[in-house]
């Protein structure tokens, strides 16, 4: 019995051929910013230098980049570990190879927002810039009290253009429906 | 020495929580001589949408900056994040033809149009240090915070990525270090000094980033550091307002007072701590001002 479990275990998280989507690698090496990932040599020093890597075992921008390298999609989205990179761009600084690495993770952020895999958090900042130009939404009594307490008042943004401008977008990255 | 003078661009996220930064701000700078003229027209600086959209950033950081290029004024910044974001996008417009046609294509739709390169994007401390220079700013210093001993959280992306920032030295930073001096009192180092605080994990995992800013704390705690000192908005969040949460996860007492770096300097200028919003402060600072 225990003989079949650590096989059955073995056999869930072992990496095979199906981990690897060629067409995934093509899609993310055409974003910007990721150009030089094939460079990366798995050295660690992105590891190793991360602030985030050292508190959290879930969280090694190696592992992440090796996955991107071979195209693993299903495994870089399983969990949240893309959403943990602070964006302190300090393995951008330190890459022996000029990998941006925190380039790549948001490059992969983005490929998972299109799947629809985006934290709430994310959702409601999105929803807040298309509604007043700010990532917040900036209750009225706390505008009040800016100017109570001499500050200017806060300005209402041009929302209907932002949200203009967003959609156009947006809509430029739906896929044609026509053939070329 | 003209004055000088700056397209203020608030953000969101001063305005929302952290009104003690810009009152603070506001204050300093206007008995420095600077001009400081409102952006009506602004909108997020597109940082926080990155990681949705990147095109989604580079429009909206490119708004921001047709309004500045229209006035023909440097932008100045208070957080670093929206300096990094419209002082990167500004040099990609200039230097990526490609980026200028993507961006200027969406723009066109609204009428607007994007240069590249024709302004400059400061955050605070670039004006403090490089604009006002260390001469003026010592000359103001009235009542030098002599006895005091502080320590620094300079923030992340007020020196990474060097590539598009090139200020001071990211592996080894001196600047808010000699500005902390310039108001007499004196800036200690600590372990992961350059770290980062944990903030723009906040909301994915909380826990996490409350640990990484304890973590600090705790580091700070060990050399007897009596205020901590910051520039940008997150960071001086994460461990003021949060200071209290963060105790709780770790179960250790801090009480480390966090001020905004003009706060510090507007003390030793002789301001009223009132004048500085220094009431506003989570950690109550008085301890430290009595100290003085």
């Amino acid at each position: 019995m225990s003989d079949g479990k650590v096989v059955s275990e073995t056999k869930s998280n072992a990496v095979t051929m199906n981990d690897f989507d060629c067409s995934f690698k093509t899609e993310l090496s055409k974003v910007a910013g990721v150009e030089n990932l094939k460079f990366c040599y798995q050295c660690g020093t992105c590891t190793a230098d991360c602030p985030i890597a050292r508190v959290c075992k879930d969280f090694r921008p190696r592992t992440i980049m090796h996955m991107a390298q071979l195209g693993m999609k299903e495994r870089i989205f399983e969990d949240e570990k893309i959403w943990l990179c602070a964006a302190c761009f300090t393995c951008v600084d330190h890459c022996p190879q000029g990998v941006d690495i925190a380039g790549v993770l948001r490059a992969l952020r983005n490929l998972a927002v299109k799947e629809g895999k985006i934290p709430k958090t994310f959702v409601e900042i999105k929803n807040n810039i298309l509604k007043s130009g700010l990532a917040y939404n900036i209750p009225d009594i706390r505008k009040r009290k800016r100017v109570e307490k001499g500050l200017p008042e806060l300005p209402e943004a041009n929302s209907q253009e932002i949200s203009k401008l967003l959609n156009f977008v947006a809509e430029s990255k739906k896929p044609k429906t026509e053939s070329n | 020495m003209a004055d000088l003078k700056y397209l203020f661009f608030l953000g969101c996220v001063i305005p929302y929580r952290v009104a003690s930064f810009e009152i603070s701000s506001r204050k300093v700078l206007e008995k420095l001589g600077v001009d400081l003229v409102e952006m009506p027209e602004a909108n997020c600086c597109g940082l926080p949408l990155d990681s949705v959209d990147h095109d989604s950033m580079l429009i909206l950081a490119a708004r921001n900056l047709c309004f500045a290029e229209q006035k023909g004024l440097d932008v100045m910044t208070l957080c670093p994040g929206c300096a990094g974001t419209l002082r990167k996008v500004n040099k990609l417009v200039q230097e990526d033809k490609a980026v200028k046609e993507k961006i200027n294509g969406y723009l066109k739709e609204v009428g607007l149009k994007l240069e590249g390169g024709k302004i400059r994007v400061r955050h605070l401390i670039q004006v403090l240090s490089e604009d006002i220079g260390y001469d003026k700013i010592k000359q103001a210093v009235t009542n030098p915070l002599n006895d005091l001993k502080v320590t620094e959280h300079i923030g992340c992306h007020v020196l990474r990525p060097k590539k598009y920032i090139g200020f001071d030295d990211p592996e080894n930073p001196v600047i808010l270090k000699q500005l902390i001096e310039l108001t007499g009192a004196q800036s200690l180092d600590y372990m992961y000094k350059t770290d980062c605080c944990g903030a723009p994990i906040v909301g994915v995992n909380d826990k996490l980033s409350l640990q990484i800013a304890g973590d600090k704390l705790k580091n700070i705690k060990k050399v007897n550091a009596q205020a901590l000192i910051t520039v940008c908005p997150f960071c001086q969040m994460m461990f003021d307002t949060n200071q209290r949460r963060i105790e709780k996860v770790l179960e250790e007492k801090f009480g480390i007072p966090v001020l905004h770096y003009p706060q510090l300097l507007g003390l030793a200028m002789g301001l009223d701590p009132k004048d500085l919003a220094m009431d506003q402060l989570r950690v109550e600072a008085t301890s430290l001002l009595n100290k003085n």
